[in-house]
Protein backbone atom coordinates (compact mmCIF):
# COMPACT_ATOMS: atom_id res chain seq x y z
CA UNK A 1 0.00 0.00 0.00
CA UNK A 2 0.55 3.34 -1.00
CA UNK A 3 1.88 5.79 2.17
CA UNK A 4 -0.94 7.06 4.11
CA UNK A 5 -2.46 10.47 3.66
CA UNK A 6 -5.37 10.16 6.14
CA UNK A 7 -5.12 7.80 8.80
CA UNK A 8 -8.59 8.03 10.76
CA UNK A 9 -8.30 6.60 14.70
CA UNK A 10 -11.55 6.07 16.84
CA UNK A 11 -13.63 8.26 15.20
CA UNK A 12 -16.79 8.65 16.63
CA UNK A 13 -19.66 11.66 15.35
CA UNK A 14 -22.93 12.86 17.28
CA UNK A 15 -26.00 14.83 15.32
CA UNK A 16 -26.99 16.37 19.12
CA UNK A 17 -27.99 12.87 20.98
CA UNK A 18 -27.43 10.96 18.43
CA UNK A 19 -24.15 8.66 17.59
CA UNK A 20 -23.75 7.77 13.77
CA UNK A 21 -19.96 6.83 13.46
CA UNK A 22 -19.12 4.30 16.00
CA UNK A 23 -15.28 3.91 16.19
CA UNK A 24 -14.01 4.44 12.43
CA UNK A 25 -10.06 3.22 11.48
CA UNK A 26 -9.54 4.33 8.09
CA UNK A 27 -6.12 4.55 6.48
CA UNK A 28 -6.83 6.55 2.91
CA UNK A 29 -3.94 6.55 0.53
CA UNK A 30 -1.71 9.52 -0.64
CA UNK A 31 -2.06 10.03 -4.52
CA UNK A 32 -4.89 7.08 -4.50
CA UNK A 33 -8.66 7.04 -4.63
CA UNK A 34 -10.81 5.56 -2.22
CA UNK A 35 -14.23 5.36 -2.29
CA UNK A 36 -16.81 5.14 0.28
CA UNK A 37 -19.65 2.90 -0.33
CA UNK A 38 -22.85 1.76 1.28
CA UNK A 39 -26.55 2.27 1.62
CA UNK A 40 -28.30 5.56 2.70
CA UNK A 41 -27.53 7.14 6.47
CA UNK A 42 -24.93 4.95 6.74
CA UNK A 43 -22.62 8.13 7.68
CA UNK A 44 -20.29 7.97 4.80
CA UNK A 45 -20.95 11.61 4.19
CA UNK A 46 -21.05 12.60 8.01
CA UNK A 47 -17.20 10.69 7.80
CA UNK A 48 -15.61 12.65 5.16
CA UNK A 49 -16.99 16.02 6.53
CA UNK A 50 -14.88 15.85 9.61
CA UNK A 51 -11.93 15.73 7.49
CA UNK A 52 -12.31 20.00 6.85
CA UNK A 53 -13.96 19.64 10.00
CA UNK A 54 -16.56 21.71 7.67
CA UNK A 55 -19.51 19.54 10.30
CA UNK A 56 -18.63 22.38 12.81
CA UNK A 57 -20.62 25.06 11.41
CA UNK A 58 -23.53 23.44 12.96
CA UNK A 59 -23.25 23.56 16.47
CA UNK A 60 -25.24 20.47 17.38
CA UNK A 61 -22.49 18.44 15.63
CA UNK A 62 -19.68 16.26 17.33
CA UNK A 63 -16.67 14.68 16.90
CA UNK A 64 -14.70 12.22 18.71
CA UNK A 65 -11.45 10.47 17.59
CA UNK A 66 -8.49 11.54 15.57
CA UNK A 67 -7.85 12.29 12.76
CA UNK A 68 -4.47 12.18 11.14
CA UNK A 69 -3.64 14.11 8.06
CA UNK A 70 0.43 13.92 7.65
CA UNK A 71 0.51 12.62 11.21
CA UNK A 72 -0.88 15.62 12.70
CA UNK A 73 -4.39 14.94 14.51
CA UNK A 74 -6.53 17.70 13.11
CA UNK A 75 -9.14 17.46 15.10
CA UNK A 76 -7.23 19.01 17.95
CA UNK A 77 -7.77 22.58 19.26
CA UNK A 78 -5.81 25.45 17.83
CA UNK A 79 -6.05 23.78 14.08
CA UNK A 80 -5.58 26.41 11.55
CA UNK A 81 -9.33 25.80 9.52
CA UNK A 82 -8.64 28.12 6.64
CA UNK A 83 -5.16 26.69 5.81
CA UNK A 84 -7.13 23.13 7.04
CA UNK A 85 -9.18 23.70 4.42
CA UNK A 86 -7.25 25.10 1.91
CA UNK A 87 -5.14 21.66 2.28
CA UNK A 88 -8.20 19.80 1.71
CA UNK A 89 -10.96 20.70 -0.54
CA UNK A 90 -14.18 19.29 -1.07
CA UNK A 91 -16.97 18.56 -3.69
CA UNK A 92 -20.60 18.56 -3.47
CA UNK A 93 -23.89 16.70 -4.35
CA UNK A 94 -24.75 19.42 -6.33
CA UNK A 95 -22.75 22.04 -8.09
CA UNK A 96 -21.69 25.30 -5.58
CA UNK A 97 -20.75 28.14 -8.17
CA UNK A 98 -20.99 31.03 -6.34
CA UNK A 99 -22.93 34.11 -7.83
CA UNK A 100 -20.29 35.57 -9.34
CA UNK A 101 -18.06 34.90 -12.84
CA UNK A 102 -16.97 31.58 -14.46
CA UNK A 103 -13.24 33.11 -13.99
CA UNK A 104 -14.18 35.12 -10.39
CA UNK A 105 -15.21 31.40 -9.28
CA UNK A 106 -11.83 30.08 -9.94
CA UNK A 107 -9.98 33.14 -8.45
CA UNK A 108 -12.14 32.83 -5.45
CA UNK A 109 -9.71 30.85 -3.22
CA UNK A 110 -6.82 32.18 -4.84
CA UNK A 111 -7.37 35.98 -4.02
CA UNK A 112 -8.05 34.52 -0.42
CA UNK A 113 -5.10 32.54 -0.10
CA UNK A 114 -2.22 33.42 -1.98
CA UNK A 115 -0.58 37.21 -3.21
CA UNK A 116 -0.79 37.14 -6.58
CA UNK A 117 0.09 39.77 -9.55
CA UNK A 118 -2.58 39.87 -12.01
CA UNK A 119 -1.18 38.21 -14.64
CA UNK A 120 -0.04 35.11 -12.34
CA UNK A 121 -3.87 35.06 -11.33
CA UNK A 122 -4.85 34.59 -14.74
CA UNK A 123 -2.11 32.08 -15.63
CA UNK A 124 -3.69 29.82 -12.05
CA UNK A 125 -6.73 30.22 -13.33
CA UNK A 126 -6.27 29.23 -16.73
CA UNK A 127 -4.04 26.28 -15.26
CA UNK A 128 -6.72 25.15 -12.89
CA UNK A 129 -9.49 25.25 -15.44
CA UNK A 130 -7.02 23.53 -17.75
CA UNK A 131 -6.92 20.70 -15.17
CA UNK A 132 -10.38 20.30 -14.49
CA UNK A 133 -11.14 19.93 -18.21
CA UNK A 134 -12.88 23.02 -18.58
CA UNK A 135 -10.62 25.53 -20.05
CA UNK A 136 -11.48 24.80 -23.96
CA UNK A 137 -15.34 24.88 -23.18
CA UNK A 138 -15.23 28.36 -21.37
CA UNK A 139 -12.30 30.36 -22.02
CA UNK A 140 -14.37 32.78 -24.32
CA UNK A 141 -16.76 32.96 -21.41
CA UNK A 142 -14.73 33.68 -18.59
CA UNK A 143 -16.74 36.72 -17.85
CA UNK A 144 -20.27 34.78 -17.85
CA UNK A 145 -22.18 34.31 -14.78
CA UNK A 146 -20.69 30.86 -13.13
CA UNK A 147 -24.13 29.28 -12.66
CA UNK A 148 -24.99 30.14 -16.23
CA UNK A 149 -23.26 27.27 -17.23
CA UNK A 150 -24.98 23.58 -17.18
CA UNK A 151 -24.91 21.25 -14.60
CA UNK A 152 -21.72 19.44 -15.29
CA UNK A 153 -20.03 22.47 -16.49
CA UNK A 154 -20.66 23.54 -13.07
CA UNK A 155 -19.95 20.93 -10.75
CA UNK A 156 -16.14 21.08 -13.24
CA UNK A 157 -15.88 24.27 -12.39
CA UNK A 158 -15.95 23.56 -8.88
CA UNK A 159 -13.48 21.46 -8.85
CA UNK A 160 -11.54 23.68 -10.99
CA UNK A 161 -12.02 26.31 -7.99
CA UNK A 162 -10.81 23.64 -5.55
CA UNK A 163 -7.58 22.68 -7.34
CA UNK A 164 -7.25 26.31 -7.90
CA UNK A 165 -5.18 27.15 -4.48
CA UNK A 166 -3.33 23.47 -4.76
CA UNK A 167 -5.04 21.06 -2.24
CA UNK A 168 -3.03 18.05 -1.44
CA UNK A 169 -6.75 16.24 -0.51
CA UNK A 170 -9.68 16.57 -2.56
CA UNK A 171 -13.20 14.72 -0.71
CA UNK A 172 -15.85 14.43 -3.06
CA UNK A 173 -19.54 13.92 -1.15
CA UNK A 174 -21.67 12.13 -4.14
CA UNK A 175 -20.28 14.55 -6.83
CA UNK A 176 -22.29 12.90 -10.07
CA UNK A 177 -25.40 12.24 -8.39
CA UNK A 178 -27.20 15.42 -9.54
CA UNK A 179 -25.71 15.46 -13.25
CA UNK A 180 -26.58 13.64 -16.59
CA UNK A 181 -24.43 10.09 -17.56
CA UNK A 182 -22.32 11.91 -20.36
CA UNK A 183 -21.24 14.71 -17.91
CA UNK A 184 -20.47 12.26 -15.10
CA UNK A 185 -18.28 10.11 -17.83
CA UNK A 186 -16.06 13.19 -17.96
CA UNK A 187 -16.08 14.05 -14.23
CA UNK A 188 -14.83 10.07 -13.36
CA UNK A 189 -11.98 10.81 -16.27
CA UNK A 190 -10.82 13.59 -14.12
CA UNK A 191 -10.74 11.95 -11.00
CA UNK A 192 -8.83 9.27 -12.94
CA UNK A 193 -6.81 12.09 -14.05
CA UNK A 194 -5.75 13.37 -10.64
CA UNK A 195 -4.37 10.31 -9.63
CA UNK A 196 -0.96 10.87 -8.18
CA UNK A 197 -1.45 14.01 -7.84
CA UNK A 198 -4.01 14.32 -4.92
CA UNK A 199 -5.47 12.04 -2.55
CA UNK A 200 -9.17 11.65 -3.89
CA UNK A 201 -11.64 10.47 -1.02
CA UNK A 202 -15.27 9.67 -2.57
CA UNK A 203 -18.69 9.19 -1.44
CA UNK A 204 -20.84 7.31 -3.97
CA UNK A 205 -23.92 5.74 -4.11
CA UNK A 206 -22.82 4.21 -7.49
CA UNK A 207 -21.12 1.23 -6.96
CA UNK A 208 -20.22 0.61 -10.65
CA UNK A 209 -18.46 4.32 -9.83
CA UNK A 210 -16.78 3.04 -6.90
CA UNK A 211 -15.92 -0.17 -9.09
CA UNK A 212 -14.38 1.71 -11.79
CA UNK A 213 -12.55 4.65 -10.73
CA UNK A 214 -11.27 3.97 -7.39
CA UNK A 215 -8.16 1.95 -5.52
CA UNK A 216 -9.52 1.05 -2.50
CA UNK A 217 -13.06 1.28 -1.14
CA UNK A 218 -14.58 0.87 1.85
CA UNK A 219 -17.74 -0.30 2.85
CA UNK A 220 -19.38 1.60 5.04
CA UNK A 221 -22.60 0.24 7.33
CA UNK A 222 -24.58 1.74 10.20
CA UNK A 223 -21.83 4.09 11.22
CA UNK A 224 -19.05 1.28 10.96
CA UNK A 225 -16.95 0.62 8.41
CA UNK A 226 -17.83 -3.28 7.65
CA UNK A 227 -14.76 -3.99 5.22
CA UNK A 228 -11.95 -1.85 3.27
CA UNK A 229 -9.88 -3.47 1.13
CA UNK A 230 -8.23 -2.59 -2.28
CA UNK A 231 -11.09 -2.31 -4.49
CA UNK A 232 -10.50 -5.48 -6.17
CA UNK A 233 -11.15 -7.36 -3.44
CA UNK A 234 -14.41 -6.04 -2.57
CA UNK A 235 -15.77 -6.16 -5.85
CA UNK A 236 -14.77 -9.90 -6.47
CA UNK A 237 -14.15 -11.58 -2.94
CA UNK A 238 -14.93 -9.70 0.07
CA UNK A 239 -14.15 -11.17 3.70
CA UNK A 240 -17.56 -9.81 4.85
CA UNK A 241 -20.93 -11.60 3.94
CA UNK A 242 -22.62 -8.22 4.49
CA UNK A 243 -20.13 -6.31 1.79
CA UNK A 244 -21.37 -9.33 -0.77
CA UNK A 245 -24.70 -8.77 0.01
CA UNK A 246 -24.39 -5.21 -0.73
CA UNK A 247 -22.63 -4.99 -3.68
CA UNK A 248 -24.74 -7.88 -4.78
CA UNK A 249 -27.78 -5.93 -4.46
CA UNK A 250 -29.50 -7.42 -1.83
CA UNK A 251 -30.10 -4.90 0.41
CA UNK A 252 -29.48 -1.11 0.35
CA UNK B 1 -75.32 8.39 -18.78
CA UNK B 2 -77.80 10.96 -17.95
CA UNK B 3 -76.18 11.15 -13.82
CA UNK B 4 -72.72 11.56 -15.37
CA UNK B 5 -73.71 14.16 -18.35
CA UNK B 6 -75.59 16.27 -15.88
CA UNK B 7 -72.63 16.19 -13.70
CA UNK B 8 -70.53 17.01 -16.24
CA UNK B 9 -72.92 20.37 -17.77
CA UNK B 10 -72.93 21.16 -13.48
CA UNK B 11 -69.07 21.14 -13.59
CA UNK B 12 -68.80 23.84 -16.89
CA UNK B 13 -70.99 26.19 -15.34
CA UNK B 14 -69.49 26.32 -11.87
CA UNK B 15 -66.18 26.75 -14.10
CA UNK B 16 -67.22 29.45 -16.02
CA UNK B 17 -68.49 30.88 -12.93
CA UNK B 18 -65.42 30.46 -11.16
CA UNK B 19 -63.25 32.15 -14.56
CA UNK B 20 -65.70 34.95 -14.12
CA UNK B 21 -65.57 35.68 -10.90
CA UNK B 22 -61.87 35.53 -10.82
CA UNK B 23 -60.76 37.21 -13.61
CA UNK B 24 -63.61 40.49 -12.34
CA UNK B 25 -61.67 40.24 -9.45
CA UNK B 26 -58.15 40.63 -11.10
CA UNK B 27 -59.57 43.25 -13.37
CA UNK B 28 -60.90 45.07 -10.49
CA UNK B 29 -57.09 45.77 -9.40
CA UNK B 30 -56.31 47.65 -12.68
CA UNK B 31 -59.79 49.44 -12.75
CA UNK B 32 -59.05 50.74 -9.17
CA UNK B 33 -55.53 52.06 -10.16
CA UNK B 34 -56.89 53.38 -13.57
CA UNK B 35 -59.74 55.25 -11.60
CA UNK B 36 -57.54 56.51 -9.26
CA UNK B 37 -55.18 58.13 -11.42
CA UNK B 38 -57.97 59.02 -13.67
CA UNK B 39 -59.46 61.15 -10.24
CA UNK B 40 -56.03 62.89 -9.40
CA UNK B 41 -56.14 64.32 -12.63
CA UNK B 42 -59.44 65.25 -13.23
CA UNK B 43 -59.62 67.20 -9.93
CA UNK B 44 -56.02 68.81 -10.75
CA UNK B 45 -56.97 70.11 -13.95
CA UNK B 46 -57.78 73.70 -13.13
CA UNK B 47 -54.43 73.67 -10.73
CA UNK B 48 -52.34 72.06 -13.74
CA UNK B 49 -54.10 74.38 -16.34
CA UNK B 50 -53.04 77.08 -14.17
CA UNK B 51 -49.67 76.66 -13.26
CA UNK B 52 -48.11 73.86 -16.09
CA UNK B 53 -44.76 72.37 -15.64
CA UNK B 54 -43.53 75.50 -13.25
CA UNK B 55 -45.95 73.79 -10.61
CA UNK B 56 -42.81 71.07 -10.05
CA UNK B 57 -39.79 74.09 -9.99
CA UNK B 58 -41.85 76.55 -7.67
CA UNK B 59 -41.55 76.66 -4.08
CA UNK B 60 -44.29 78.94 -3.25
CA UNK B 61 -47.55 77.82 -1.63
CA UNK B 62 -49.11 81.14 -0.94
CA UNK B 63 -53.10 80.04 0.18
CA UNK B 64 -54.17 84.41 0.48
CA UNK B 65 -52.55 85.21 -3.50
CA UNK B 66 -53.57 81.36 -4.57
CA UNK B 67 -50.09 80.60 -5.43
CA UNK B 68 -49.12 76.80 -5.14
CA UNK B 69 -45.57 75.22 -6.28
CA UNK B 70 -44.65 71.48 -5.37
CA UNK B 71 -41.04 71.77 -4.80
CA UNK B 72 -40.56 72.27 -1.57
CA UNK B 73 -42.73 69.04 -0.83
CA UNK B 74 -40.71 67.37 -3.06
CA UNK B 75 -37.44 68.34 -1.96
CA UNK B 76 -38.71 67.41 2.00
CA UNK B 77 -40.24 64.18 0.67
CA UNK B 78 -36.69 63.01 -1.06
CA UNK B 79 -34.75 64.31 1.46
CA UNK B 80 -36.45 62.64 4.69
CA UNK B 81 -36.67 59.25 2.67
CA UNK B 82 -32.87 59.43 1.60
CA UNK B 83 -32.02 60.17 5.11
CA UNK B 84 -34.27 57.47 5.92
CA UNK B 85 -32.79 55.13 3.62
CA UNK B 86 -29.11 55.80 4.56
CA UNK B 87 -29.71 54.87 8.10
CA UNK B 88 -31.74 52.00 7.32
CA UNK B 89 -30.51 50.45 4.79
CA UNK B 90 -26.89 49.20 6.79
CA UNK B 91 -28.58 48.47 9.97
CA UNK B 92 -31.28 46.59 8.66
CA UNK B 93 -28.47 44.36 6.72
CA UNK B 94 -26.32 44.07 9.76
CA UNK B 95 -29.39 43.00 12.26
CA UNK B 96 -30.35 40.62 9.08
CA UNK B 97 -26.88 38.68 8.82
CA UNK B 98 -26.86 38.82 12.61
CA UNK B 99 -29.59 37.01 13.01
CA UNK B 100 -29.47 34.74 10.56
CA UNK B 101 -25.04 33.54 10.25
CA UNK B 102 -24.15 35.02 13.84
CA UNK B 103 -27.20 34.75 16.86
CA UNK B 104 -28.12 31.39 18.58
CA UNK B 105 -31.52 30.27 18.33
CA UNK B 106 -32.35 31.78 21.87
CA UNK B 107 -31.05 35.24 20.88
CA UNK B 108 -32.59 35.03 17.17
CA UNK B 109 -36.21 33.94 17.46
CA UNK B 110 -37.07 36.51 20.49
CA UNK B 111 -35.18 39.70 18.25
CA UNK B 112 -37.25 38.49 15.19
CA UNK B 113 -40.72 38.71 17.14
CA UNK B 114 -39.22 41.79 18.48
CA UNK B 115 -39.05 43.08 14.88
CA UNK B 116 -42.13 41.85 13.37
CA UNK B 117 -43.64 43.32 16.56
CA UNK B 118 -42.21 46.86 15.37
CA UNK B 119 -43.60 46.58 12.19
CA UNK B 120 -47.04 46.47 13.84
CA UNK B 121 -46.70 49.38 15.41
CA UNK B 122 -49.23 52.52 14.03
CA UNK B 123 -47.18 55.19 12.87
CA UNK B 124 -49.15 57.60 14.99
CA UNK B 125 -46.92 56.19 17.73
CA UNK B 126 -43.70 56.78 16.15
CA UNK B 127 -44.96 60.05 15.43
CA UNK B 128 -45.90 61.23 18.97
CA UNK B 129 -42.97 59.47 20.34
CA UNK B 130 -41.22 61.48 17.60
CA UNK B 131 -42.76 64.63 18.91
CA UNK B 132 -42.60 64.18 22.48
CA UNK B 133 -39.70 62.40 23.14
CA UNK B 134 -37.58 62.20 20.21
CA UNK B 135 -37.06 65.47 19.58
CA UNK B 136 -36.71 67.29 22.97
CA UNK B 137 -33.86 64.43 22.95
CA UNK B 138 -33.03 65.76 19.20
CA UNK B 139 -33.03 69.29 20.37
CA UNK B 140 -30.77 68.89 23.48
CA UNK B 141 -28.02 66.42 22.22
CA UNK B 142 -27.60 65.41 18.97
CA UNK B 143 -28.14 68.79 17.02
CA UNK B 144 -25.64 70.31 19.35
CA UNK B 145 -23.36 67.89 19.08
CA UNK B 146 -23.82 67.47 14.92
CA UNK B 147 -22.82 71.41 14.99
CA UNK B 148 -20.10 71.33 17.37
CA UNK B 149 -18.39 69.21 15.24
CA UNK B 150 -19.90 69.48 11.81
CA UNK B 151 -21.33 72.65 11.87
CA UNK B 152 -19.03 74.09 9.48
CA UNK B 153 -21.15 72.16 6.64
CA UNK B 154 -24.43 74.03 5.66
CA UNK B 155 -26.09 70.74 6.27
CA UNK B 156 -25.47 71.05 10.13
CA UNK B 157 -26.12 74.62 10.41
CA UNK B 158 -28.90 76.39 12.29
CA UNK B 159 -30.78 76.48 14.98
CA UNK B 160 -31.54 73.15 16.77
CA UNK B 161 -35.61 72.98 17.58
CA UNK B 162 -35.66 68.94 17.31
CA UNK B 163 -38.13 69.06 14.78
CA UNK B 164 -37.24 69.20 10.89
CA UNK B 165 -35.72 67.29 8.28
CA UNK B 166 -33.27 65.30 10.31
CA UNK B 167 -35.55 63.99 12.85
CA UNK B 168 -37.96 63.13 10.03
CA UNK B 169 -35.78 61.45 8.45
CA UNK B 170 -34.54 59.46 11.33
CA UNK B 171 -37.90 58.30 12.45
CA UNK B 172 -38.86 57.03 9.30
CA UNK B 173 -35.64 55.02 9.55
CA UNK B 174 -36.64 53.57 12.90
CA UNK B 175 -40.35 52.66 10.92
CA UNK B 176 -39.08 51.34 7.58
CA UNK B 177 -36.40 49.28 9.66
CA UNK B 178 -38.25 46.60 10.91
CA UNK B 179 -40.15 45.94 7.33
CA UNK B 180 -36.35 45.75 5.69
CA UNK B 181 -34.62 43.64 8.15
CA UNK B 182 -37.57 40.87 8.02
CA UNK B 183 -37.32 40.85 3.93
CA UNK B 184 -33.36 40.72 4.25
CA UNK B 185 -33.98 38.09 6.99
CA UNK B 186 -35.74 36.26 4.99
CA UNK B 187 -33.41 36.43 1.81
CA UNK B 188 -30.55 35.10 3.48
CA UNK B 189 -32.28 32.30 4.70
CA UNK B 190 -33.01 31.16 1.53
CA UNK B 191 -29.63 31.35 0.28
CA UNK B 192 -28.91 27.33 0.01
CA UNK B 193 -26.65 26.30 3.10
CA UNK B 194 -24.50 24.13 1.04
CA UNK B 195 -23.03 27.24 -1.01
CA UNK B 196 -22.11 28.76 2.45
CA UNK B 197 -20.62 25.19 3.15
CA UNK B 198 -18.48 25.92 0.12
CA UNK B 199 -17.24 28.97 0.68
CA UNK B 200 -16.30 27.59 4.04
CA UNK B 201 -14.79 24.87 2.29
CA UNK B 202 -12.50 26.98 0.68
CA UNK B 203 -10.98 28.25 3.57
CA UNK B 204 -13.45 31.59 3.91
CA UNK B 205 -13.68 32.87 7.33
CA UNK B 206 -17.66 34.46 8.39
CA UNK B 207 -16.82 37.48 6.98
CA UNK B 208 -15.62 36.47 3.73
CA UNK B 209 -18.52 34.04 3.38
CA UNK B 210 -21.16 36.76 3.86
CA UNK B 211 -19.64 39.61 1.96
CA UNK B 212 -18.32 37.73 -1.03
CA UNK B 213 -21.50 34.89 -1.51
CA UNK B 214 -24.39 35.27 0.77
CA UNK B 215 -24.69 39.21 0.28
CA UNK B 216 -23.98 38.36 -3.20
CA UNK B 217 -26.10 35.40 -3.52
CA UNK B 218 -29.30 37.29 -2.38
CA UNK B 219 -28.55 40.24 -4.09
CA UNK B 220 -31.59 40.94 -5.90
CA UNK B 221 -33.75 39.46 -3.48
CA UNK B 222 -31.92 42.81 -1.19
CA UNK B 223 -32.65 45.10 -3.49
CA UNK B 224 -35.65 44.42 -3.35
CA UNK B 225 -36.25 44.67 0.43
CA UNK B 226 -34.81 48.18 0.27
CA UNK B 227 -36.81 49.05 -2.60
CA UNK B 228 -39.87 47.90 -0.26
CA UNK B 229 -38.66 50.42 2.59
CA UNK B 230 -38.44 52.95 -0.33
CA UNK B 231 -41.50 52.98 -1.02
CA UNK B 232 -42.85 53.12 2.02
CA UNK B 233 -40.75 55.96 3.57
CA UNK B 234 -41.78 57.82 0.59
CA UNK B 235 -45.83 58.25 1.25
CA UNK B 236 -45.16 57.74 5.32
CA UNK B 237 -47.72 60.22 6.30
CA UNK B 238 -48.56 60.34 10.35
CA UNK B 239 -44.89 60.03 11.86
CA UNK B 240 -43.79 62.49 9.39
CA UNK B 241 -46.48 65.12 9.49
CA UNK B 242 -45.88 65.08 13.35
CA UNK B 243 -41.95 66.39 13.22
CA UNK B 244 -41.36 67.62 9.61
CA UNK B 245 -41.74 71.22 11.02
CA UNK B 246 -44.69 71.66 8.09
CA UNK B 247 -42.95 74.84 6.50
CA UNK B 248 -42.92 75.32 2.81
CA UNK B 249 -39.31 76.54 2.33
CA UNK B 250 -36.15 74.45 0.93
CA UNK B 251 -33.43 74.82 3.35
CA UNK B 252 -29.46 73.76 2.68
CA UNK B 253 -29.89 73.08 6.46
CA UNK B 254 -31.26 69.72 8.00
CA UNK B 255 -32.14 70.89 10.95
CA UNK B 256 -34.96 73.47 9.24
CA UNK B 257 -38.16 72.46 9.19
CA UNK B 258 -39.59 71.48 6.25
CA UNK B 259 -42.85 69.29 4.46
CA UNK B 260 -42.82 66.34 2.41
CA UNK B 261 -45.77 65.90 -0.01
CA UNK B 262 -47.85 63.48 2.53
CA UNK B 263 -47.24 65.70 5.75
CA UNK B 264 -48.77 68.62 3.38
CA UNK B 265 -51.82 66.83 2.51
CA UNK B 266 -52.56 65.62 5.86
CA UNK B 267 -52.28 69.06 7.36
CA UNK B 268 -53.75 71.15 4.84
CA UNK B 269 -56.87 69.60 3.62
CA UNK B 270 -59.17 70.43 5.83
CA UNK B 271 -58.23 74.11 5.39
CA UNK B 272 -58.49 73.83 2.01
CA UNK B 273 -61.65 75.98 1.07
CA UNK B 274 -60.71 77.51 -2.36
CA UNK B 275 -61.06 75.22 -5.14
CA UNK B 276 -57.36 76.21 -6.45
CA UNK B 277 -55.84 75.10 -3.23
CA UNK B 278 -57.55 72.11 -3.31
CA UNK B 279 -56.70 71.28 -6.78
CA UNK B 280 -53.20 71.78 -5.94
CA UNK B 281 -53.03 69.58 -3.10
CA UNK B 282 -54.92 67.14 -5.42
CA UNK B 283 -51.82 67.38 -7.66
CA UNK B 284 -49.57 67.14 -4.85
CA UNK B 285 -51.13 63.59 -4.69
CA UNK B 286 -50.41 62.94 -8.28
CA UNK B 287 -46.88 63.61 -8.28
CA UNK B 288 -46.36 61.57 -4.77
CA UNK B 289 -48.89 58.50 -6.90
CA UNK B 290 -46.21 59.48 -9.91
CA UNK B 291 -43.19 58.84 -7.87
CA UNK B 292 -44.21 56.04 -6.54
CA UNK B 293 -44.53 54.33 -9.31
CA UNK B 294 -41.23 55.33 -10.62
CA UNK B 295 -39.48 54.03 -8.02
CA UNK B 296 -41.17 51.06 -8.14
CA UNK B 297 -40.67 50.59 -11.96
CA UNK B 298 -37.31 51.55 -11.90
CA UNK B 299 -36.99 48.69 -8.87
CA UNK B 300 -38.46 46.26 -11.27
CA UNK B 301 -35.95 47.10 -14.00
CA UNK B 302 -32.60 47.44 -11.71
CA UNK B 303 -33.66 43.51 -10.30
CA UNK B 304 -34.34 42.32 -13.24
CA UNK B 305 -30.59 42.99 -14.50
CA UNK B 306 -29.36 42.39 -11.38
CA UNK B 307 -30.92 38.69 -11.31
CA UNK B 308 -29.64 38.32 -15.31
CA UNK B 309 -26.24 39.47 -14.39
CA UNK B 310 -25.46 36.74 -11.24
CA UNK B 311 -27.62 34.10 -13.71
CA UNK B 312 -29.38 32.73 -11.07
CA UNK B 313 -29.32 33.20 -6.98
CA UNK B 314 -32.65 34.78 -5.12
Amino acid sequence: MNPIKISTRGLTFFYGEQQVLFGNDLDIAQGKVTAIIGPSGCGKSTHIRVYNRIYELYRDQKAGGQVLIDGVNILADGEDLIELRRRVGMIFQKPTPFPMTVYDNVAYGLKMHYKLSRSEMRDRVEEALKQAALWDEVKDELSRPGMALSGGQQQRLCIARAIAVEPEVLLMDEPTSAIDPVATARIEELIESFKGRYTVAIVTHNMQQAARISDYTAFFFEGKIVEFSSTEKIFTNPNEKKTEDYITGRFG
Amino acid sequence: MTAIRKKNSGTSRSDLVYRVVAVGAAALVLILMAGLMLELIVNSGPSILKFGVGFLGSTSWNPVTEEFGALSSIFGTLVSTVIAMIIAVPLSLLIALFLVELAPPAISRPVGYAIELLAAVPSIIFGMWGLFVFAPFMADHVQPALKNTLGFLPLFDGPPMGIGMLTSGIILALMVLPFITAVMRDVFRMVPPVVKEASYGMGSTTWEVTRKVTVKYGFSGLLGAVFLGLGRAVGETMAVTFVIGNNHNVSSSLFAAGNSIASTLANEFTEASEPMYLSSLVELGLVLFVMTLLIQIAAQLWIRRVAKKAGGGL
